[in-house]
């Protein structure tokens, strides 16, 4: 391919470079550098702080156990849609995405009048000594739903792409469907369920509107990391909260860099270059 | 197995019995997808509009009365006509530039789009906190000019900015990079300038691409809680978008009053699924055009 051939290569770059200098890369230098300007100690001390620690368990713990979920449900999700014909399946696969439409504000008061104490489901489980609301509980309920659509979505695809004859050989040589999804498909789909549940454990560690109306907020028990940067803001320790922002970019980047090797995997087993 | 081979033979389905499972194992994952995207997905959805009219019709409606309601509306809908033009003008700068050339740092520019995807949206507030805030760098000079920018409608719109900035872009970039680019060459060599291949030869091929990014960018745009949450300052009926109002609404016991804000959003966001889930269709089928 040649290289400038079609005309608009300067413009176009150099708006999108302008764009995003001023978008993204200027105030994240801002992010590095107040949180260098606060000094070494101050930024120990900050992130290493009792209240913090404690929100980075609720964050990247949770987060965990609610991505391992979707891992389960999502793919049985998944193999629902691509596999099989019901009636309302259609509209079921369009919903898949509503986590990313709806508005996480609107997200987190319908689920916490799902779960409170006394309200929908809530006021079934109260007799049993469950409360949703207000607990850890809340914040996996929350982070379920946002990270929800990742795994569905990586590993339909997948699931629509399996070749039936490798099926139909396991079932040849006298396989029962049990072994051959435990030996057959499900080696086939591992690349991509992990992928999806990466994506999901990533954007359930920054989520934020969903999870502050269920969770309560108390501290040490069900205070998020994102928060903790908000309570920093609010009390103007602009490099205390620069250097939380800095932790969980940190993170997110590992998790990013995870994601894009398990995706490059998942590509690969599936021959796409 | 006696009874399920039967009942596939009964079926109009043709019989696959040895790759399918069998009837129970079917009907009880289908149960158990049902249940599990019921209890999260259409339950909540149910909730909000229940919710939304618990006080009756008429107190539904008595919730846009109010005037805090009402401008947090027009502030949203400010917001949206600002940051869906303004992203969609870059989704396009950037979906050209990287897709019709190769240079160097190409790869680098991609990430950098997807970024805001993988932070946390209080990160995207943050940032403009640190540039433009009291105690951010240009917050003394700020204060002096008497300029406001965070806790003013500008912060709102550069963070909201950031948090949509990828949208139209990668709608555009995967479609653009699929249909590559021998029908603008073509039309160069008749004669066409940039602006005449751009309109007349590229636009209508990835019009429903396009189309994909600026809904989900407005869903987004106007739906954004936590890095406008961070930049507002919740001032009411002066910087606060829907989603704070109804935070704010939900804070003071105003249920019926939240839920009925939060129904339009919600609206909005199954009016964006319908939209987005035809638009793809749509874009399914132009690539697939594209690689025949």
């Amino acid at each position: 391919m040649k290289k400038h051939v079609l005309p608009g290569f300067g413009l176009t770059l150099g708006f999108s470079l302008v764009y995003l200098s001023l978008i993204v890369l200027i105030p994240f230098a801002a992010l590095f550098l107040k949180t260098a300007s606060g000094g070494w100690q101050h930024f120990w001390e900050t992130v290493t702080s009792p209240r913090v620690v404690a929100s980075y368990q609720v964050s990247f713990g949770i987060s965990l156990l609610a991505a391992l979920v979707n891992g389960v449900f999502g793919v049985i999700a998944a193999w629902v849609l691509v596999r099989y014909r019901f009636p309302g399946r259609r509209i079921l696969d369009a919903i898949v995405d509503l986590p990313f439409a709806l508005p996480t504000a609107v997200a987190g008061i319908a689920l916490t009048a799902l779960y409170a104490p006394n309200e929908w489901i809530g006021q079934y489980l109260k007799p049993m000594g469950i409360q949703i609301a207000y607990t850890r509980l809340g914040i996996f309920v929350a982070l379920t739903f946002i990270g929800l659509p990742f795994v569905v979505r990586t590993v339909q695809p997948v699931i629509q792409d399996l070749v039936a004859e490798v099926e139909e050989a396991a079932a040849c040589l006298g396989a029962n469907r049990w072994h051959t999804f435990r030996r057959v498909i499900f080696p086939a789909l591992l690349p991509s369920i992990l992928t999806g549940v990466t994506l999901a454990y990533g954007r359930a560690v920054g989520e934020y509107g969903s999870v502050v109306f269920i969770s309560g907020n108390l501290p040490f028990k069900t205070e998020i990391t994102p928060l903790m940067i908000i309570t920093k803001l609010e009390q103007y320790d602009y490099s205390g909260a620069a250097a939380i922002g800095f932790v969980m970019l940190a993170a997110s980047f590992l998790i990013l860099i995870v994601s894009n090797s398990l995706q490059s995997w998942n590509n690969k087993r599936h021959g796409i270059s | 197995m006696a009874g399920a081979s039967t009942l596939y033979l009964r079926s109009s389905t043709p019989p696959r019995r040895a790759t399918a499972e069998s009837p129970v194992a079917r009907a009880v994952l289908i149960g158990i997808a049902l249940v599990f995207l019921g209890l999260f997905l259409f339950l909540p959805l149910v909730v909000v509009f229940q919710e939304a009219f618990s006080k009756g019709a008429a107190a539904f409606f008595q919730a846009f009365q109010d005037p805090f309601t009402r401008s947090a509306i027009w502030l949203t809908l400010l917001v949206a006509v600002i940051v869906v033009p303004l992203n969609t003008l870059f989704g396009l700068a950037a979906a050209w530039s990287l897709t019709r050339f190769r240079f160097r740092g190409r790869s680098f520019l991609v990430t950098l789009i997807d970024l805001p995807l993988w932070v946390s949206p209080v990160i995207g507030g943050l940032i403009y906190m640190l540039v433009f805030g009291a105690r951010g760098w240009f917050g003394p000079w700020l204060r002096e000019n008497d300029i406001r920018i965070i806790f003013a409608v500008p912060g709102i719109v550069l963070a909201t900015v950031f948090v949509t900035f990828p949208f139209v872009a990668r709608g555009l970039i995967p479609l653009m990079e699929a249909q590559g680019l021998k029908e603008e060459e073509a039309a160069l060599t008749l004669g066409a300038n940039g602006w005449q291949i751009f309109r007349r030869v590229t636009l209508p091929k990835i019009k429903w691409g396009l189309l994909y990014g600026v809904i989900l960018c407005n869903a987004r745009a106007m739906g954004e809680f936590g890095a406008v949450s961070v930049v507002s300052g919740h001032i009411r009926g002066k910087t606060t978008t829907m989603p704070l109002q109804i935070e704010i609404l939900y804070n003071e016991y105003q249920f019926a009053a939240a839920f009925a804000v939060a129904s339009l959003l919600a609206l909005l966001a199954i009016v964006t699924l319908f939209l987005k889930t035809y638009a793809e269709w749509r874009a399914d089928r132009q690539l697939r055009e594209a690689s025949l």
